[in-house]
Protein backbone atom coordinates (compact mmCIF):
# COMPACT_ATOMS: atom_id res chain seq x y z
CA UNK A 1 0.00 0.00 0.00
CA UNK A 2 1.23 3.24 -1.01
CA UNK A 3 1.17 6.06 1.74
CA UNK A 4 -1.34 8.15 0.01
CA UNK A 5 -3.47 10.75 2.13
CA UNK A 6 -4.94 8.92 4.81
CA UNK A 7 -7.70 10.43 6.84
CA UNK A 8 -6.87 11.63 10.17
CA UNK A 9 -10.41 10.63 12.02
CA UNK A 10 -9.32 7.00 12.25
CA UNK A 11 -12.71 5.07 13.01
CA UNK A 12 -12.44 3.55 16.68
CA UNK A 13 -9.17 4.98 17.56
CA UNK A 14 -8.40 7.95 19.66
CA UNK A 15 -5.33 9.74 18.72
CA UNK A 16 -4.19 10.30 22.68
CA UNK A 17 -2.67 13.78 22.13
CA UNK A 18 -2.75 17.40 23.94
CA UNK A 19 -6.15 17.89 24.01
CA UNK A 20 -6.60 13.98 25.21
CA UNK A 21 -3.40 14.68 27.52
CA UNK A 22 -4.93 17.86 29.81
CA UNK A 23 -8.22 16.03 29.67
CA UNK A 24 -7.49 12.77 31.03
CA UNK A 25 -4.48 14.26 32.97
CA UNK A 26 -6.08 13.81 36.84
CA UNK A 27 -7.35 10.21 35.47
CA UNK A 28 -3.85 9.14 33.89
CA UNK A 29 -1.98 10.33 37.12
CA UNK A 30 -4.12 8.11 39.26
CA UNK A 31 -3.10 5.27 36.57
CA UNK A 32 0.10 5.66 36.99
CA UNK A 33 0.22 5.77 40.87
CA UNK A 34 -0.84 1.88 40.47
CA UNK A 35 2.50 1.02 39.41
CA UNK A 36 3.48 0.70 43.04
CA UNK A 37 1.14 -2.49 44.93
CA UNK A 38 0.78 0.20 48.28
CA UNK A 39 -1.31 2.33 45.63
CA UNK A 40 -3.34 -0.49 44.42
CA UNK A 41 -4.23 -1.63 48.12
CA UNK A 42 -5.05 1.94 48.99
CA UNK A 43 -7.60 2.27 46.19
CA UNK A 44 -8.88 -0.68 47.04
CA UNK A 45 -9.32 0.08 50.65
CA UNK A 46 -11.23 3.34 49.89
CA UNK A 47 -11.95 3.85 46.45
CA UNK A 48 -13.97 7.26 46.72
CA UNK A 49 -11.03 8.59 48.52
CA UNK A 50 -8.34 7.56 46.51
CA UNK A 51 -10.11 9.47 43.31
CA UNK A 52 -10.84 12.44 45.42
CA UNK A 53 -7.29 12.83 46.44
CA UNK A 54 -6.12 13.03 42.66
CA UNK A 55 -9.02 15.30 41.78
CA UNK A 56 -10.82 13.37 39.29
CA UNK A 57 -14.09 14.69 37.61
CA UNK A 58 -17.12 13.48 37.31
CA UNK A 59 -17.21 11.64 34.21
CA UNK A 60 -13.82 10.13 35.51
CA UNK A 61 -15.33 9.54 38.76
CA UNK A 62 -17.99 7.43 37.28
CA UNK A 63 -16.10 5.50 34.16
CA UNK A 64 -13.77 4.09 37.08
CA UNK A 65 -16.83 3.17 39.00
CA UNK A 66 -18.19 1.52 36.12
CA UNK A 67 -14.87 -0.31 35.39
CA UNK A 68 -15.74 1.22 31.88
CA UNK A 69 -12.77 1.33 29.83
CA UNK A 70 -14.82 2.94 26.52
CA UNK A 71 -15.70 5.32 29.19
CA UNK A 72 -12.34 5.99 30.84
CA UNK A 73 -10.68 6.66 26.76
CA UNK A 74 -13.35 9.58 26.83
CA UNK A 75 -12.53 10.50 29.92
CA UNK A 76 -9.10 11.08 28.89
CA UNK A 77 -7.34 7.89 29.63
CA UNK A 78 -4.33 6.78 28.07
CA UNK A 79 -4.64 2.91 27.78
CA UNK A 80 -1.09 2.17 28.87
CA UNK A 81 -2.02 3.96 32.56
CA UNK A 82 -5.44 2.27 32.27
CA UNK A 83 -4.18 -1.28 32.13
CA UNK A 84 -2.89 -0.54 35.20
CA UNK A 85 -5.66 -0.04 36.78
CA UNK A 86 -6.84 -3.14 34.92
CA UNK A 87 -4.45 -4.77 36.28
CA UNK A 88 -6.02 -4.05 39.80
CA UNK A 89 -8.91 -6.51 38.78
CA UNK A 90 -6.94 -8.85 36.85
CA UNK A 91 -8.04 -7.68 33.97
CA UNK A 92 -5.78 -8.63 30.79
CA UNK A 93 -5.84 -6.86 27.22
CA UNK A 94 -8.12 -9.26 25.99
CA UNK A 95 -10.84 -8.98 28.53
CA UNK A 96 -10.49 -5.05 28.06
CA UNK A 97 -10.53 -5.30 23.95
CA UNK A 98 -13.74 -7.87 24.25
CA UNK A 99 -15.35 -5.32 27.13
CA UNK A 100 -14.68 -2.69 24.47
CA UNK A 101 -16.04 -4.24 20.96
CA UNK A 102 -18.89 -5.42 22.94
CA UNK A 103 -17.79 -9.24 22.15
CA UNK A 104 -17.14 -12.24 24.64
CA UNK A 105 -13.58 -12.73 25.72
CA UNK A 106 -13.97 -16.51 23.55
CA UNK A 107 -15.15 -14.38 20.25
CA UNK A 108 -12.65 -11.37 20.49
CA UNK A 109 -9.83 -14.12 20.74
CA UNK A 110 -11.28 -16.14 17.84
CA UNK A 111 -11.42 -12.39 15.42
CA UNK A 112 -7.38 -12.55 16.74
CA UNK A 113 -6.57 -15.83 15.54
CA UNK A 114 -8.33 -15.72 12.33
CA UNK A 115 -6.63 -12.28 11.62
CA UNK A 116 -3.69 -14.74 11.34
CA UNK A 117 -5.15 -16.70 8.37
CA UNK B 1 42.84 2.38 17.77
CA UNK B 2 39.54 -0.02 17.72
CA UNK B 3 36.42 1.03 17.18
CA UNK B 4 33.36 -0.33 18.62
CA UNK B 5 31.62 -2.61 15.99
CA UNK B 6 27.27 -2.91 15.36
CA UNK B 7 27.28 -6.95 14.97
CA UNK B 8 23.40 -6.58 13.74
CA UNK B 9 20.12 -5.97 14.78
CA UNK B 10 17.48 -8.27 16.44
CA UNK B 11 13.94 -6.95 16.38
CA UNK B 12 11.35 -8.33 18.29
CA UNK B 13 7.96 -8.14 20.12
CA UNK B 14 7.68 -7.26 23.47
CA UNK B 15 4.04 -8.49 24.48
CA UNK B 16 3.25 -8.26 28.46
CA UNK B 17 1.94 -11.57 28.24
CA UNK B 18 5.62 -12.93 27.19
CA UNK B 19 6.50 -12.47 30.56
CA UNK B 20 3.69 -14.34 32.08
CA UNK B 21 4.15 -17.44 29.77
CA UNK B 22 8.34 -17.02 30.67
CA UNK B 23 7.53 -17.34 34.60
CA UNK B 24 5.10 -20.33 33.91
CA UNK B 25 7.46 -21.60 31.22
CA UNK B 26 4.92 -22.07 28.47
CA UNK B 27 8.01 -22.35 26.00
CA UNK B 28 6.44 -25.47 24.71
CA UNK B 29 2.46 -24.74 24.74
CA UNK B 30 0.42 -25.05 21.65
CA UNK B 31 -0.68 -21.47 21.72
CA UNK B 32 3.38 -20.46 22.34
CA UNK B 33 5.71 -22.78 20.77
CA UNK B 34 5.03 -21.17 16.99
CA UNK B 35 6.34 -17.42 19.36
CA UNK B 36 9.16 -19.06 21.56
CA UNK B 37 10.40 -21.92 18.76
CA UNK B 38 12.50 -19.20 16.39
CA UNK B 39 14.58 -17.74 19.27
CA UNK B 40 16.65 -20.85 19.19
CA UNK B 41 17.95 -19.50 15.93
CA UNK B 42 18.62 -16.14 17.68
CA UNK B 43 20.47 -17.64 20.30
CA UNK B 44 22.65 -19.37 17.96
CA UNK B 45 23.22 -16.13 16.05
CA UNK B 46 24.04 -14.70 19.14
CA UNK B 47 26.52 -17.28 20.37
CA UNK B 48 28.13 -16.60 17.25
CA UNK B 49 28.19 -12.91 17.27
CA UNK B 50 28.80 -12.80 20.79
CA UNK B 51 27.71 -9.06 21.48
CA UNK B 52 29.68 -6.89 24.86
CA UNK B 53 26.79 -4.19 24.97
CA UNK B 54 23.13 -4.22 23.81
CA UNK B 55 21.66 -1.01 22.83
CA UNK B 56 17.88 -1.16 23.30
CA UNK B 57 15.61 0.93 21.24
CA UNK B 58 11.97 0.96 22.82
CA UNK B 59 9.20 2.71 24.31
CA UNK B 60 8.21 3.42 27.88
CA UNK B 61 4.88 2.11 29.01
CA UNK B 62 3.94 4.11 31.88
CA UNK B 63 7.04 3.12 34.32
CA UNK B 64 9.66 5.45 34.12
CA UNK B 65 7.93 8.23 32.28
CA UNK B 66 4.62 10.01 33.18
CA UNK B 67 2.67 12.81 30.79
CA UNK B 68 4.29 15.48 33.39
CA UNK B 69 7.57 15.28 31.66
CA UNK B 70 7.65 12.94 28.31
CA UNK B 71 10.61 13.37 26.40
CA UNK B 72 10.48 12.24 22.69
CA UNK B 73 13.83 10.60 22.48
CA UNK B 74 15.87 9.31 25.95
CA UNK B 75 18.66 7.71 26.49
CA UNK B 76 19.83 6.10 29.97
CA UNK B 77 23.31 7.11 31.27
CA UNK B 78 23.06 4.64 34.56
CA UNK B 79 25.10 2.65 35.71
CA UNK B 80 22.26 -0.12 36.26
CA UNK B 81 18.56 -0.36 35.20
CA UNK B 82 16.22 -1.39 37.07
CA UNK B 83 12.92 -3.73 35.87
CA UNK B 84 9.71 -3.06 38.20
CA UNK B 85 6.68 -3.74 39.13
CA UNK B 86 4.34 -2.26 36.83
CA UNK B 87 0.90 -2.71 37.98
CA UNK B 88 0.01 -6.22 36.68
CA UNK B 89 2.20 -8.66 38.80
CA UNK B 90 4.66 -9.87 36.01
CA UNK B 91 7.55 -10.72 38.46
CA UNK B 92 10.69 -8.34 37.36
CA UNK B 93 14.18 -9.16 35.62
CA UNK B 94 17.10 -8.79 37.44
CA UNK B 95 18.61 -5.43 37.28
CA UNK B 96 20.18 -4.49 33.50
CA UNK B 97 24.64 -3.18 33.97
CA UNK B 98 24.86 0.13 31.80
CA UNK B 99 27.73 1.27 30.73
CA UNK B 100 27.73 5.17 31.32
CA UNK B 101 31.11 5.55 29.28
CA UNK B 102 29.22 4.73 26.34
CA UNK B 103 26.30 6.37 27.46
CA UNK B 104 28.08 9.71 27.15
CA UNK B 105 29.61 9.31 24.08
CA UNK B 106 26.37 8.27 22.18
CA UNK B 107 24.54 11.40 23.63
CA UNK B 108 27.77 13.45 22.63
CA UNK B 109 27.46 12.25 19.01
CA UNK B 110 23.70 12.65 18.90
CA UNK B 111 23.73 16.01 20.54
CA UNK B 112 26.31 17.18 17.87
CA UNK B 113 24.11 16.12 15.48
CA UNK B 114 21.54 17.92 16.47
CA UNK B 115 19.05 15.03 17.98
CA UNK B 116 18.40 17.31 21.47
CA UNK B 117 17.93 14.35 23.55
CA UNK B 118 16.51 13.72 27.41
CA UNK B 119 19.55 11.98 29.01
CA UNK B 120 18.65 9.64 32.20
CA UNK B 121 21.00 9.07 35.14
CA UNK B 122 18.41 7.26 36.41
CA UNK B 123 16.63 5.24 34.69
CA UNK B 124 13.80 2.49 34.96
CA UNK B 125 12.93 -0.26 32.34
CA UNK B 126 9.77 -1.47 31.33
CA UNK B 127 8.44 -4.74 29.11
CA UNK B 128 9.08 -3.15 26.41
CA UNK B 129 13.11 -3.37 27.14
CA UNK B 130 13.08 -6.04 29.97
CA UNK B 131 11.16 -9.28 27.97
CA UNK B 132 13.04 -9.10 24.75
CA UNK B 133 16.42 -9.07 26.79
CA UNK B 134 14.67 -12.12 28.77
CA UNK B 135 13.68 -13.83 25.23
CA UNK B 136 17.57 -13.74 23.93
CA UNK B 137 19.19 -14.27 26.45
CA UNK B 138 17.16 -16.75 28.67
CA UNK B 139 17.98 -17.45 32.06
CA UNK B 140 21.22 -15.21 31.78
CA UNK B 141 22.29 -14.46 35.37
CA UNK B 142 23.85 -12.44 35.09
CA UNK B 143 23.56 -10.40 31.72
CA UNK B 144 26.13 -11.39 29.48
CA UNK B 145 25.88 -8.24 28.00
CA UNK B 146 25.79 -4.08 29.52
CA UNK B 147 23.34 -2.17 27.80
CA UNK B 148 22.24 1.74 26.65
CA UNK B 149 18.42 1.88 26.91
CA UNK B 150 16.94 4.63 24.11
CA UNK B 151 13.60 5.77 24.68
CA UNK B 152 11.16 7.21 21.68
CA UNK B 153 7.60 8.07 22.82
CA UNK B 154 4.90 6.57 21.84
CA UNK B 155 2.52 7.29 24.26
CA UNK B 156 1.19 10.94 23.43
CA UNK B 157 0.67 12.68 19.92
CA UNK B 158 2.92 13.84 18.76
CA UNK B 159 4.99 11.31 17.97
CA UNK B 160 8.19 11.24 16.21
CA UNK B 161 7.61 10.65 12.65
CA UNK B 162 8.90 7.50 10.63
CA UNK B 163 11.32 9.57 8.94
CA UNK B 164 12.95 10.92 12.35
CA UNK B 165 13.27 7.60 13.62
CA UNK B 166 15.12 6.19 11.03
CA UNK B 167 18.02 9.40 11.33
CA UNK B 168 17.90 8.69 14.17
CA UNK B 169 19.13 5.20 13.75
CA UNK B 170 21.58 6.54 11.43
CA UNK B 171 23.16 9.03 13.79
CA UNK B 172 23.06 6.19 16.39
CA UNK B 173 25.00 4.21 14.13
CA UNK B 174 27.52 6.83 13.56
CA UNK B 175 27.20 7.53 17.27
CA UNK B 176 28.66 3.83 18.14
CA UNK B 177 31.25 3.03 14.99
CA UNK B 178 32.92 6.44 16.60
CA UNK B 179 33.59 4.98 19.96
CA UNK B 180 37.11 4.22 20.42
CA UNK B 181 37.04 0.64 22.40
CA UNK B 182 37.07 -2.65 21.13
CA UNK B 183 33.24 -3.38 21.88
CA UNK B 184 30.89 -5.78 20.06
CA UNK B 185 27.41 -3.93 19.36
CA UNK B 186 23.93 -5.26 19.04
CA UNK B 187 21.06 -2.99 18.37
CA UNK B 188 17.67 -4.54 19.72
CA UNK B 189 14.41 -2.81 18.35
CA UNK B 190 11.05 -4.09 20.21
CA UNK B 191 7.44 -3.57 20.05
CA UNK B 192 5.05 -4.10 17.03
CA UNK B 193 3.88 -5.62 15.01
CA UNK B 194 0.44 -4.70 14.04
CA UNK B 195 -2.00 -4.15 17.19
CA UNK B 196 -4.16 -1.77 18.46
CA UNK B 197 -5.80 -1.71 22.71
CA UNK B 198 -7.67 0.58 22.95
CA UNK B 199 -11.24 1.97 21.22
CA UNK B 200 -13.90 -0.07 19.34
CA UNK B 201 -11.09 -0.94 16.81
CA UNK B 202 -9.13 -2.79 19.67
CA UNK B 203 -8.18 -6.28 17.83
CA UNK B 204 -6.80 -4.42 14.99
CA UNK B 205 -4.16 -6.74 13.40
CA UNK B 206 -2.74 -5.79 9.46
CA UNK B 207 -0.87 -9.16 8.47
CA UNK B 208 -0.21 -7.37 4.82
CA UNK B 209 0.62 -4.49 6.02
CA UNK B 210 3.13 -6.10 8.73
CA UNK B 211 4.66 -8.44 5.81
CA UNK B 212 5.32 -5.50 3.77
CA UNK B 213 7.14 -3.85 6.58
CA UNK B 214 9.13 -6.98 7.29
CA UNK B 215 10.32 -7.18 3.94
CA UNK B 216 10.87 -3.18 2.73
CA UNK B 217 12.45 -2.56 6.31
CA UNK B 218 15.38 -5.09 4.74
CA UNK B 219 15.33 -4.02 1.42
CA UNK B 220 14.16 -0.48 1.40
CA UNK B 221 13.71 0.90 4.72
CA UNK B 222 13.14 4.50 3.35
CA UNK B 223 9.93 3.95 1.96
CA UNK B 224 8.37 3.05 5.81
CA UNK B 225 9.59 6.25 6.16
CA UNK B 226 7.65 8.51 3.92
CA UNK B 227 4.61 7.51 5.99
CA UNK B 228 3.33 9.52 8.80
CA UNK B 229 2.20 8.85 12.10
CA UNK B 230 -1.50 9.10 11.26
CA UNK B 231 -1.22 6.52 8.38
CA UNK B 232 0.76 4.46 10.52
CA UNK B 233 -1.97 4.40 13.03
CA UNK B 234 -4.37 3.36 10.65
CA UNK B 235 -2.47 0.90 8.93
CA UNK B 236 -0.63 -0.69 11.69
CA UNK B 237 -3.29 -0.03 14.96
CA UNK B 238 -2.98 2.45 17.61
CA UNK B 239 -0.44 0.77 19.23
CA UNK B 240 1.89 -0.96 15.83
CA UNK B 241 3.41 2.58 15.80
CA UNK B 242 5.80 1.01 17.82
CA UNK B 243 7.54 0.22 14.09
CA UNK B 244 9.31 3.50 15.01
CA UNK B 245 11.88 1.56 17.40
CA UNK B 246 12.32 -1.10 14.76
CA UNK B 247 13.03 1.72 12.46
CA UNK B 248 15.81 3.67 15.13
CA UNK B 249 17.45 0.11 14.77
CA UNK B 250 17.00 -0.46 10.77
CA UNK B 251 18.81 2.96 10.66
CA UNK B 252 21.96 1.96 12.40
CA UNK B 253 23.03 -0.57 10.21
CA UNK B 254 23.59 1.52 6.53
CA UNK B 255 21.69 1.29 3.48
CA UNK B 256 22.77 -2.36 2.69
CA UNK B 257 21.83 -5.66 5.39
CA UNK B 258 21.15 -9.15 5.16
CA UNK B 259 18.21 -11.13 7.01
CA UNK B 260 19.64 -13.42 9.09
CA UNK B 261 16.51 -14.61 10.50
CA UNK B 262 12.81 -13.75 10.53
CA UNK B 263 9.51 -14.99 11.50
CA UNK B 264 6.24 -13.61 12.46
CA UNK B 265 3.02 -15.30 14.10
CA UNK B 266 -0.71 -14.14 14.63
CA UNK B 267 -1.66 -13.66 17.57
CA UNK B 268 0.24 -13.29 21.02
CA UNK B 269 -2.15 -11.85 23.12
CA UNK B 270 -3.47 -9.08 21.06
CA UNK B 271 -0.65 -8.63 18.83
CA UNK B 272 0.60 -9.89 15.22
CA UNK B 273 4.43 -10.76 17.29
CA UNK B 274 7.68 -10.23 14.46
CA UNK B 275 10.91 -11.33 15.28
CA UNK B 276 13.82 -10.12 12.53
CA UNK B 277 17.68 -10.34 12.55
CA UNK B 278 19.75 -8.07 10.53
CA UNK B 279 23.24 -7.81 9.65
CA UNK B 280 25.28 -4.75 7.76
CA UNK B 281 26.72 -5.99 4.86
CA UNK B 282 30.15 -4.03 3.83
Amino acid sequence: MSPAAAPHQIPGTIMFDGVQAQKGYALNKMCYSFNAAECRTAFLRDEDAYCAKFGLNEAQRSAVRHRNVTELLDAGGNIYYLAKFAGIFNLDVQDIGAQQTGMSKDDFKAKLVAAGA
Amino acid sequence: MSMATIVGSITTSHIPAIGKALVRNLQEDPYWKPFFAPFAKVHEWLARVKPDVAVVVSNDHGLNFFLDKLPTFAVGAAPEYVNADEGWGIPSQLPFRGDPDLSWHLIESLVGEEFDLTTCQEMQVDHGFALPMALLWPGGKPWPVSTVPVAVNTVQHPLPSPARCYKLGQALGRAITSYERDLRVVVIGTGGLSHQLDGTRAGFINKEFDLMCLDKIVSDPQALTRYTIPQLVEQAGAQGVELLNWLVARGTLGERVERVHQSYHIPISNTAAGLQVLEKVA
